[in-house]
């Protein structure tokens, strides 16, 4: 996914709400979105973790994929196991290649047996429906929803608030879908999220996404949350950026992404790239990503040199930052597999010296998912 | 206050005597957010005017500090590796990064004054 892109940038419904509520904007996958609010990122990420945060991920792709054929022609494009989940439940994949690469990472939700609701990243949208067109768009029906806003509710108080609004939201079960209404706007609430915590995601419709936005803000324990600290969420969650931590030169295995797969899929195949897939399934990956914690206070960012004991390159840093929750710096990275295991001890290149770190268990900060 | 110079890399010197001390300007605090880390040069290197000295580094981004001067550092303020986030709180004041014995007073002349600075700054936003 680019953070650039040429020609005037997009803003999502949530723009002018952003600016009024004091927000620095940036670029980010083509759209002007907010990377801060007043409250800064530092505070941003730990209000999150301690009581709940909203996010605008508007620029993200929603579509729907319906049809009789839906769920097997789907099965053909990502690894995942669509055809094993019941209605509202809801599942994470990726689009891979014929190398068996990442193209993208999805969320793929069965609202019933003919219509599958997609969410995709913002970068890779336009080609992923024209993959998705291409390969398997006679076989059901693609809708792109633009006409759609995307908020994030994240957070240990994430499900009192929005009960209050929406009651039945308190007994939906990780990864599992509602179609809904919030204040009389029809909503397809899922619990999930990106910051480790729990959470819903909240798709309405856009002509409605600021009085949802302000409705929820009005809530006692909800501050608004820019991209700064929903990076610094989702790395110290051990959760995969595209374009940075997978993309196509990482497979799923190498990327330890091999839990998203089912004993159905990896035995029967039929993705893309399957064969190479399953070969290192078997055979074990070249590489592996792993979580590497820096032992001094000096973070590690994306694109530092991994290396071994006598100074020879290992790996490569993915993603590395701060992170507020752990009070240190956090980061990962791909290393050659003799050197994944957790415990290992290796160095990052930082500035020409060689920090010592060590090859640490994902996630940095526990995960804290709604289980019933 | 009236030796108090500035770089357009939102540096800040002030020179008493043959000896300058060196910080981010509030400006640059502010758009860098939130510091978690500083790393500062150690005492006795020899600096060069425009080239980095130290780092600073928020949650999100690294940035380099540049000597505003020719010279060599002679004390570190050790306080901003315990506590980055003074920068934050006082980067005028408490959280000056460096001092630095400076060889060539003449460089300052080069460097903007408080006026000429905040035109710059006014400029950028």
């Amino acid at each position: 996914m680019s953070e650039q892109s040429s020609g005037p940038l997009l803003r999502t419904p949530l723009h002018a709400l952003h600016v009024e509520l004091g927000a620095k904007m940036v670029p980010f996958a083509g759209y002007d979105m907010p990377v801060q609010y007043p409250t800064g990122v530092l505070r941003e990420h730990l209000h999150t973790r301690d009581k709940a945060g909203l996010f605008d991920v508007s620029h993200m792709g929603q579509a729907f994929f319906e049809g009789p054929d839906a769920i097997a022609a789907l099965e053909t494009l990502i690894p995942g196991d669509v055809a094993a989940l019941a209605d509202g439940q809801m599942r994470y994949t990726m689009l891979t290649d014929d190398k068996g690469c990442i193209l993208d990472d999805l969320m793929v939700t069965r609202m019933s047996a003919d219509r599958l609701f997609l969410v995709v990243n913002a970068g890779c949208k336009e080609d992923d429906y024209a993959h998705i067109q291409k390969k398997i768009g006679g076989r059901a029906k693609l809708t792109r929803r633009e006409d759609r806003s995307l908020l994030a509710l994240q957070g240990p108080a994430a499900a009192t608030v929005l009960a209050r609004i929406v009651p039945a939201v308190a007994q939906m079960n990780f990864m599992t879908a509602l179609e809904t209404t919030f204040d009389g706007v029809d909503a397809i609430i899922t619990r999930s999220g990106y910051t480790g915590e729990d959470g819903y995601e909240i798709s309405v419709p856009n002509e409605s996404a600021v009085q949802v936005a302000r409705r929820l803000l009005s809530q006692p324990d909800v501050l608004p949350i820019g991209l700064g600290a929903r990076d610094s969420l989702r790395l110290e969650a051990g959760l995969c950026l595209y374009g940075h931590d997978i993309d196509t030169t990482t497979t799923p295995i190498e990327a330890t992404l091999a839990w998203t797969i089912s004993k159905r899929r990896r035995a029967e195949g039929g993705f893309p790239g399957a064969a190479i897939v399953q070969t290192q399934l078997a055979d074990g990956p070249a590489r592996k990503r792993v979580g590497i914690k820096p032992d001094g206070r000096a973070p590690a960012r994306e694109g530092a040199d991994v290396v071994d004991e006598h100074g020879a390159k290992i790996g490569t840093i993915t993603s590395g930052g701060f992170g507020p929750s752990v009070e240190g710096p956090v980061a990962m990275g791909y290393v050659a597999t003799a050197f994944a295991k957790i415990g290992t001890r290796v160095g990052l290149v930082v500035r020409g010296n060689t920090l010592p770190a060590t090859v640490t268990a994902m996630p940095f900060a526990p995960h804290r998912y709604f289980k019933a | 206050m009236a030796d108090l110079r500035f770089t357009k890399d939102h540096e800040w010197v002030r020179l008493e005597g043959d000896v300058a001390t060196v910080g981010i300007t509030a400006f640059a605090q502010d758009q860098l957010g939130d510091v978690v880390f500083v790393e500062l040069p150690a005492v006795g290197k020899k600096v060069e005017q425009g080239k980095d000295a130290a780092v600073v580094e928020s949650v999100k981004a690294a940035s380099e500090v540049y000597a505003p001067l020719d010279g060599e550092v002679t004390e570190v303020n050790d306080a901003l590796t315990g506590d980055p986030a003074l920068v934050n709180a006082d980067p005028m004041g408490a959280a000056w990064f460096f001092k630095m014995k400076v060889a060539n007073k003449a460089q300052l002349d080069g460097l903007l004054d408080q006026a000429a600075y905040d035109a710059y700054v006014k400029g950028l936003a």
